[in-house]
């Protein structure tokens, strides 16, 4: 179940780092925005893929019949979720300030700013 | 009584941290208070001889990281004692010393406080039982010569040697902690006293070389062997008592120490016993040649405290128990008489301004007592009777004597050194107070030297003829006893008495010659300064020095290299080193778990997976290549959706939900600064762009592996499981995943809750910043 995911996982990884290393800072931005979905991804695959088998306990039961989906995962991925779009907010915010203050997008501009 | 041990210890480093405070109210009399520290600590000491004489040891050991298999263990037995008492006891009156020489120094208390932790270093060295221990107090002995050596640190040329002598030190030791960790996993204990019964164990081992060479490159750092010998005469830019007290009395003779320590494990074997003679002998050759050619008084002293560390590592070498005697009873003298030179060179130096042997002459009547204390002094180290130094020069010759073969040459070594040793020890023992007087090149006016500056010296040379006329306590309570230690034998019972060594026989022959030669080398001593700069300045391009300096500027160039090279400055080139490092670990990793040996099924998906998988790869590429913020904006949106139908389809309901939140939130974001962005345009080159994006398709592909091998991997469940069933039962809560959160890893959430407001906090600040530069700009 899980190979076209992990095709997916590597295209986001890919596209990320690919924008991680341009120098016009809004690639920066994007390419944390398309690693931090593919490292989602790449958690909540490492669990195992059931299709509609989420881990809810029954109105009845004591506990979610088997099989369920790993619970430790998703509830780990949920935490990244919050915490990337805390980041991608900050960086936004970062990015913008900074093209302000320097006047240039260009990366490599911003080594001798210290004055 | 065990607790002495670790109640010696303990007074020497209090008394450090006191000192400081001391020397404020006292100014420099503090020394004579702070001296009690190590005499209380030599009695106690002293209080233990007839114990370890009787064969016993005294063993003090508390837990400390019992895991590692490292206890704090302290143990005293003959050799111990011996050290013990030289560092203690000349360490008193050096305290006492130190106080005069550096009369009003601003910087006294200081100094007080290193000599005093490296007199604890060194005291717990030689007590230490756990090798790990061991190495401890040995680095502390390192640390603290290094300040002390480096005490006049506005000099640049003092900076450059105490650092030398720190990197040659512990570099040494270093290999030696590696000899360490090769012994406890040989022999399965730290215990030096369990190591040293169990030779036959280490001899056998197939790492016995490798032992060796590395606890050698620890004991003959720290010793000052061939060819790490340069440091040594460099330390003599430390305070004369930090040289009097280190370079004579105890640091140097740590490497001895530990050589002798750890000889009845090693003794036997060939590699050990022949490279300790054949570099001690190098030692001291190249030791007395160099010392020939000195003028600096404390430099001749250097050299011949170099060749002494020669002479009793060849006799560790040489391995009879008469060389064993000999290093013993050569060890006791040497610290007596050396540290007695020294600080009449010290007093010297301080009373006339230089050390200067072409210009010193004539001082007998001005300084009588320093005269008296150095002339018994360079007696002894020229070994004649009834000094104890002669007693420890006979049995060098009588070890000598028993040796045949081509092992006889170490003989004619220690002839040619023992002679020229004589000859530089009236030169700077005797030569100074002796001849016409002409103090009106002095560049200060002569007079004796305080008390405290003269105290030290006397009782030491004094010292050294009584024990050289009755030998016996001596010989009794300490040689003995360390000689059995050192050979791991029995105590056996020395006769040294006087008498019995003048008898017309072999090594009295050659005593004699000594004496000869040495009055030789003595009265010709200028014709070598005539020509001593030019025969130093030929020979010091050559020098282990200057490989020393080569090597030294070598790393620097190599680090400021690798530093440029690594440190652009430049994102782009950082994120890509990280990535190629990651790449190529990523490969390793891949290739040694078996390669690409996983399976994979295409088959088994929905229409809908596929589509959606297929739309957010297209989507993902067109947000890297797009040109305008609406179609890159649209391309994320579609990734961030697509994500969270993928989370609804396998089964997790609230990532999807979450996922749909956020996603929604970040392109609201995005629209909301949008037009406060610099336009989208490609800056690099094509060439950059290629290569970046082979790299970036070798990380994705590569974590598409690991994905795919990871997945076929069988976790194991048990923790979900088990969460899974305490959901109901223990948190009321039906979605586990959701209990997970707000009660089993509550405080992970709380944690993810502080890192969004701190976001947050930093996003307000960065926005009220930005809007306080635009009102000041318009």
């Amino acid at each position: 179940m899980e190979s076209l995911i992990a095709v997916l996982v590597g295209v986001l990884f890919a596209t990320g780092t690919y924008c991680l290393m341009r120098r016009s800072i809004v690639k920066l931005v994007i390419g944390v925005v398309l690693i931090s979905q593919g490292a989602n991804l790449l958690v909540f695959t490492t669990g195992g893929l059931l299709a509609g088998r989420p881990a809810l306990v029954p109105a009845d039961g004591v506990a979610p019949p088997a099989p369920f989906g790993d619970p430790l995962p998703q509830a780990m991925v949920l935490t990244a979720i919050v915490i990337g779009f805390g980041l991608t907010a900050f960086l936004l915010a970062l990015v913008t300030r900074a093209h302000e203050a320097v006047g240039d997008d260009d990366i490599n501009a911003f080594n001798n700013t210290d004055t | 009584m065990p607790t002495i041990l670790i109640l010696s210890l303990a007074i020497i480093f209090l008394t450090a941290c006191l000192a400081p405070t001391l020397v404020r109210y006292l100014g420099d009399r503090a020394g004579w208070l702070l001296a009690f520290a190590p005499f209380s600590a030599f009695i106690m000491l002293v209080a233990q001889a007839g114990m370890i004489e009787a064969g016993e040891a005294l063993v003090y050991q508390v837990d400390w990281f019992s895991a590692l298999d490292t206890s704090f263990s302290l143990r005293l037995d003959g050799l111990s004692l011996l050290m013990a008492l030289l560092v203690t006891g000349i360490g008193g009156f050096i305290v006492i010393y130190a106080g005069g020489y550096m009369h009003g120094h601003p910087q006294l208390g200081r100094f007080y406080l290193y000599l005093l932790a490296f007199m604890g270093a060194m005291l717990g060295l030689v007590v230490s039982d756990n090798l790990i221990l061991v190495f401890v107090f040995w680095e502390l002995t390192s640390i603290s010569s290094y300040l002390l050596i480096g005490f006049n640190h506005e000099q640049k040329e003092t900076r450059w040697k105490a650092l030398q002598a720190l990197l040659v030190t512990g570099l040494g030791a270093m290999a030696m902690l590696a000899g360490f960790i090769l012994i406890g996993t040989v022999t399965g204990s730290y215990s030096l006293a369990e190591i040293t019964r169990m030779g036959d164990l280490l001899q056998g081992c197939p790492w016995f070389t490798a032992i060796v060479i590395l606890i050698l490159g620890g004991a003959f750092t720290k010793s000052a062997q061939v060819p790490f010998h340069f440091w040594l005469p460099n330390a003599m830019a430390g305070p004369t008592p930090v040289s009097a007290y280190l370079h004579s009395a105890t640091m140097v003779k740590a490497g001895i120490y530990l050589m002798a320590r750890l000889n009845p494990s090693f003794a036997g074997s060939g590699l050990w016993e022949y490279t300790l003679a054949i570099f001690g002998s190098l030692t001291l050759l190249l030791a007395m040649f160099l010392g020939l050619f000195q003028k600096d008084v404390k430099s001749i002293l250097a050299y011949t405290t170099l060749g002494v560390l020669g002479v009793l590592t060849m006799l560790l070498g040489i391995g009879s128990e008469y060389a064993i005697k000999a290093m013993v009873v050569f060890l006791i003298g040497h610290a007596l008489y050396k540290a007695t030179l020294f600080m009449v060179v010290g007093a010297i130096d301080h009373e006339t301004g230089t050390r200067d042997v072409t210009l010193l002459r004539g001082l007998r009547k001005l300084m009588p007592i320093s005269a008296l204390a150095g002339g018994l002094a360079a007696l002894s180290m020229s070994g004649l009777p009834p000094f104890f130094g002669f007693i420890g020069k006979e049995l060098i010759y009588k070890a000598g004597v028993k040796l045949n073969g081509a092992e006889l040459i170490f003989l004619v070594v220690a002839l040619v050194g023992n002679l020229i040793m004589m000859g530089l020890a009236l030169k700077a023992g005797v030569g100074p107070f002796f001849g016409k007087p002409n103090h009106a090149a002095l560049p200060k006016k002569p007079h004796e030297a305080p008390l405290a500056m003269w105290l030290g010296p006397i009782v030491l040379s004094v010292a050294g003829l009584v024990i050289g006329i009755i030998p016996f306590w001596v010989t009794e309570f300490m040689v003995a006893p360390a000689l059995a230690a050192i050979r791991g034998a029995e105590i056996a019972h020395l006769d040294l008495a006087l008498w019995n060594l003048v008898r017309p026989n072999l090594p009295l022959l050659l005593s004699g010659v000594t004496v000869l030669g040495g009055f030789f080398v003595f009265l010709n001593r200028a014709r070598f300064w005539a020509v001593a700069d030019r025969v130093l300045a030929t020979i010091r391009p050559y020098g282990a020095e200057a490989m020393y300096g080569r090597i030294f500027n070598a790393t620097i160039w190599f680090s400021k290299a690798q530093t440029r090279w690594l440190q652009t400055g430049r994102l782009h080139d950082y994120v890509f080193l990280i990535v190629m490092t990651t790449v190529g670990f990523l490969t390793w990793a891949i290739v040694s778990f078996g390669g690409l040996n996983f399976s994979v099924d295409w088959a088994a998906y929905d229409l809908l997976i596929i589509c959606l998988v297929i739309i957010m790869i297209i989507a993902a590429l067109v947000a890297v290549t797009g040109r305008s913020y609406i179609t890159v904006l649209v391309a994320l949106g579609v990734v961030g959706f697509g994500v969270a139908l993928i989370f609804a389809y396998y089964g997790a309901p609230d990532l999807a939900i979450t996922q749909l939140l956020v996603e929604t939130l970040t392109v609201v974001l995005f629209m909301f600064v949008v037009l406060r962005l610099p336009p989208l345009k490609t800056i690099s080159g094509r060439f950059t762009r290629l290569r970046d994006g082979i790299m970036a398709t070798a990380f994705g592909g590569l974590i598409t592996i690991l994905l795919l091998k990871a997945v076929n991997i069988q976790f194991d469940h048990a923790i979900s499981d088990q969460l899974a069933a305490m959901s109901y039962p223990e948190a009321k809560g039906k979605n586990v995943v959701n209990v997970i959160l707000v009660d089993f890893r509550a405080l992970d959430t709380m944690g993810e809750i502080v890192v969004v407001t701190v976001a947050a906090l930093g996003i307000a600040a960065l926005v009220k910043s930005g809007l306080k530069g635009k009102g000041k700009r318009s």
